[in-house]
């Protein structure tokens, strides 16, 4: 039963293979195309909002899809790229770094995928079916319940969809991190890049909720008639903006946190030093998820909320930034002395030191609660968040795929490109975000359509421009490094950069059940503690036996195939309500998926000895 | 382990819902789920408290809601917690009959609740022409206790599958953690309910 | 790990019956407390205890019913909850600060 599907392997196979998938490493690469495919088509709505500002009084875009395209590049951005890129990471690295053969719940992995996916298509079909959301990747009432068309209802079911997603894979993370370590991998030996993941979930786990609450509300409000934020029955829009940003705040470390960790990781690999100060890491790691919890009021410092209630929320604001320096001067210090090799990888990470700095830096101005009313809804913030976000969150993501690449596709990405690649994103970047700062300190605000000519706006916006462009052909350069390495690039053993986790002690690509025999762990970076043993691979914890997997399973697909077409039942129900039959359809597949998933019973297959000794024979052991 | 060993009824050990990893998995999988829930809740409740003032006119909590029905909602949930708390019981002992037995109470019980909620839904509709769109308090109302009825529905709709799937077959370490994960949701379900006579029903009586 | 032998001892078997019933006595004992709890909270309302000192009582009696639920029902009281325990305390935490929330820093 267990490698009949692999055996041939035809088109239509492969497909069904990846359709049926629960390996966590096929889940990672089907996060990584998608992700990959949305971060290409967020960066093409950029483009266009920046062509729109080139100019004073431009009029390259109406100014109805100018509102569409800021509202699809945010939200396509931070949700169906940024989310997913990580996710693909974490998927391929972290059960390796444990020494798990596989996830906690393989089918609840392959499940939120496809959540995250339908999700995510559900949102751009918008596009094509009378306009896209247009109230702002923050959605805030009114303007989200009083905007016309079908526009936010998909950003409602859309989010809601890929939401319930992420939720699941975060609920997946913390428990194979608890429960699926090997034998000697105690907590304070994971690497960072696992003890991220670890914090990033559980952020996952109490911010996610709130989302869906605060989507739930405008999706009644929009498509059933209740009165949450309608003012004129006794509804509060200020409801909307604290359950977005109860969510919205965790959520911008949930995106820089495991980063962070790939950052720690990539830093120690390529200084050949241990990390320097782990255990601070660890603790700057969890406080600072800590305090993502109490700050999301700094959003909204203009509201009203009152002085009392600004000045706690800037207080614990700027508390922040003192774990996430302790942070940036550990990397500082793992460098400090250390054999440095300027891989790519770690090129991005070098680079990410003093861009995202900036960003920290201009986030504690920002949270001075009485400047911020100044700074507030200008270019300063979009200045900011992009020095954190781009500066932070995209360099970790290129820095982990060049990292990671070898493990995931059993190549190194070519290093000429690479460096090729980083030069015009890294001086496209700062050419397009940093002088956003000085226009928004000139009173240019957020989210206009066209600003004024003579006001001294025009220079500044055309090197923004000009800078996007510049990280458009580093972008390219990527891809085409990526086709490059498939076609010319020789195939690499398990270790290429002479590293120190568990996830370089086995094969790259590695074999479906990844290790196979558990290795036993006897410190902090168990490879180079064998390494310095005189050994050349792990010592393993258990004989060779049989291995149990789980079965490959269809009903993730069907079950998001389900949501995806009630999504659509919900949002036209209102127009007519014969479309309620979709969501009964569609409600039908999900809850008959589930049912069958929970009737059936399930037990996984087994490796047998003999299929792992053949294995071994052909080099998969060592 | 092998598959034969995880389905057969007889290899029965002290915790069966935490024998195999796969059930370990399931357990605090489950729970962390119900850390999520509770913010879930907070935000429905958080939602209400900011809303229950907006009734715009008669339709206030104080004028609307009718103690006696909710007491006797509340002794029947509290009731069928304690009765899955027993289902419980028997199969840490590797009862299997009376822990079907308990369960079928459970899911009467859970039934009874929902059909004095329907019961009092209808209630507010047809005789106050209270309802969900009104008013902010009544888009509040309706949203928070019918999550928490959603919730009872899905619980009943898991618990009987469990118990008509197993029937024949009895327990095993493939099913004592479906078993196990559902009796949690369900006083989890009680748990929501506690906060939801005291902050809506007994709160909004005293005004 | 299951033991592969079949049966247990009878003496091994006789003990963790024993333990459960002790378990269930306490489980019985706590389910007594709450209603008892909840006939405090409902009566306190009918009589038409002030509100002033009612509304502290009620939530009081709340959190301590769920506790009960929490700690004997749902057994977080007994070892290997140390996680089920961190996560719903973390949930709770979050659950606090959105309620302070909502009933302070929203416009009325
Ligand atoms: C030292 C740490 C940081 C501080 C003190 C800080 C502070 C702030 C403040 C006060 C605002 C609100 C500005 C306004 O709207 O007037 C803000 C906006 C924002 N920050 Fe940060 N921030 C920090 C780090 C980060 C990180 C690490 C990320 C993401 C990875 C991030 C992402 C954002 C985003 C996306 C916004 C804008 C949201 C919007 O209105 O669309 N920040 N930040
Ligand atoms: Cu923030």
């Amino acid at each position: 039963m267990s490698t009949a599907v692999a055996q041939k392997r035809g088109l239509a196979a492969t497909i069904w293979d990846y359709l049926t998938t629960v390996d966590h490493k096929k889940i990672a690469l089907l996060y990584l195309y998608s992700g990959g495919f949305f971060f290409l088509i967020g960066g093409l709505e950029a483009m266009l909002i920046r062509i729109q500002l080139m100019k004073p009084d431009n009029n390259f875009i109406s100014a109805g899809l100018y509102n569409e395209m800021i509202t699809m590049h945010g939200t396509t951005m931070i949700f169906l790229a940024a989310m997913p890129l990580i996710f693909a990471l974490m998927n391929a690295v972290v059960p390796l770094q444990i020494g798990a053969r596989d996830v906690a719940f393989p089918f609840l992995n392959s499940l939120g995928f496809w959540l995250f996916f339908f999700g995510g298509i559900l949102l751009n079909v918008s596009w094509f079916t009378g306009g896209a959301p247009d109230a702002g990747w923050t959605n805030y009432a009114p303007l989200s319940t009083t905007s016309p068309g079908h526009g936010v209802d998909y950003y409602v079911m859309g989010l809601q969809i890929s939401g319930a997603g992420t939720l699941i894979a975060g609920i997946n993370f913390l428990v194979t991190i608890i429960n699926m370590r090997a034998p000697g991998m105690t907590y304070m030996r994971m690497p960072l890049f696992t003890w991220s993941t670890f914090v990033t979930s559980a952020l996952i786990l109490f911010a996610f909720p709130a989302l869906t609450v605060g989507l739930f509300l405008m999706m009644f409000d929009r498509m059933f008639g209740s009165a949450f934020f309608d003012v004129a029955l006794g509804g509060n829009v200020i409801i909307w903006e604290h359950l977005f940003w109860i969510f919205g705040h965790p959520e911008v470390y949930i995106l820089i946190l495991p980063l962070f960790g790939a950052f720690s990781d990539i830093f120690s690999t390529f200084s050949r030093k241990r990390l320097f100060g782990y255990s601070a890491m660890v603790f700057a790691t969890v406080l600072i998820g800590f305090l993502g919890f109490m700050v999301w009021a700094h959003h909204m410092f203009t509201v009203g909320m009152g002085p009392i209630a600004n000045s706690i929320f800037a207080v614990a604001t700027m508390a922040i930034a003192v774990p996430t320096g302790i942070k940036i001067f550990n990397w500082l210090f793992t460098m400090w002395g250390g054999q440095i090799k300027m891989t790519s990888a770690m090129l991005w990470s070098v680079a990410f030191i003093p861009s995202f700095t900036i960003g920290g830096m201009t986030g504690v101005m920002l949270a001075a609660a009485a400047a911020d009313f100044q700074y507030h809804d200008t270019y300063f913030v979009v200045g900011h968040f992009h020095y954190v976000i781009v500066g932070g969150v995209v360099f970790g993501i290129f820095a982990g795929l060049h990292y990671w690449w070898p493990k995931m596709f059993g190549k190194v990405l070519n290093e000429k490109l690479g460096k090729l690649a980083f030069w015009p994103f890294f001086i496209g970047f700062h050419l397009t975000f940093f002088i956003q700062h000085f226009l928004g300190l000139m009173g240019m605000p957020r989210r206009y359509w066209v600003f004024l000519e003579g006001q001294g706006l025009e220079t500044g916006n055309l090197i923004s421009t000009i800078g996007a462009f510049f990280m458009a052909i580093g972008t390219v350069i990527f891809l085409i490094n990526i086709v490059y390495t498939a076609i010319k690039e020789p195939k690499v053993g398990g270790d290429p950069w002479d590293a120190r986790t568990l996830e370089w002690s086995i094969p790259s690509p590695p074999p479906h059940y990844n290790f196979v025999q558990t290795p036993l762990v006897r410190g902090l970076d168990p490879l180079w503690v064998e390494k310095m043993d005189g050994k050349k691979g792990m010592t393993p914890a258990e004989p060779l036996g049989d291995i149990h997997m789980p079965n490959g399973s269809i009903l993730p697909f069907m079950m998001s195939l389900g949501m995806f077409i009630a999504g659509f039942g919900f949002i036209y129900q209102v127009d007519n309500s014969s479309w309620l039959i979709a969501v009964f359809i569609g409600m039908g597949i999900t809850l008959g998926s589930m049912l069958t998933r929970s009737l059936k019973d399930d037990l996984g297959h087994h490796i047998h000895k003999e299929e792992l000794e053949a294995d071994i024979k052909k080099g998969v052991g060592k | 382990m092998s598959h034969d060993d995880v389905l057969n009824p007889k290899q029965m050990p002290h915790d069966p819902e935490k024998a195999t990893l796969e059930g370990k998995n399931k357990f605090l999988g489950f729970w962390f789920f119900l850390g999520g829930e509770t913010v879930l809740f907070a935000s429905l409740f958080g939602t209400y408290l900011a809303l229950n003032g907006s009734t715009q006119g008669e339709n206030t909590p104080e004028n609307l809601f009718g103690l006696e029905l909710v007491f006797i909602m509340t002794m029947l949930l509290l009731t069928s917690s304690l009765t899955s708390v027993y289902a419980m019981y028997h199969m840490k002992n590797h009862d299997f009959g009376k822990m079907q037995l308990w369960l079928v109470i459970t899911v009467a019980l859970g039934l009874a609740f929902l059909g004095f909620e329907i019961y009092e839904f209808y209630h507010y509709i047809h005789e106050y022409d209270f309802t969900f769109r009104s008013s902010a308090f009544g888009s509040a109302f309706y949203t928070l206790v019918g999550f928490h009825g959603g919730h009872v529905l899905f619980g009943l709709c898991w618990i009987t599958a469990l118990i008509i799937r197993n029937q024949k077959r009895g327990l095993n370490l493939y099913n004592a953690p479906k078993y196990y994960t559902a009796s949690l949701y369900w006083h989890f379900i009680d748990v929501v309910w506690v906060f939801i006579f005291t902050v809506v029903y007994l709160m909004g009586k005293v005004g | 790990m299951a033991d592969h032998t079949g049966s247990k001892p009878v003496h091994q078997a006789e003990y963790e019956r024993k333990q459960h019933r002790e378990e269930m006595k306490q489980q019985v004992i706590s389910f007594v407390m709450m209603i008892l709890f909840t006939f405090v909270a409902f009566g306190m309302v009918m009589a038409g205890v002030d509100s002033f000192f009612v509304i502290p009582v009620l939530l009081l009696l709340a959190i301590v019913q769920v506790v009960f639920q929490l700690y004997y029902f749902m057994h977080m009281k007994n070892k290997g909850h140390d996680m089920p325990a961190l996560m719903m305390y973390g949930g709770a935490a979050v659950a606090l600060l959105t309620i302070i929330t909502f009933t302070t820093i929203i416009w009325w």
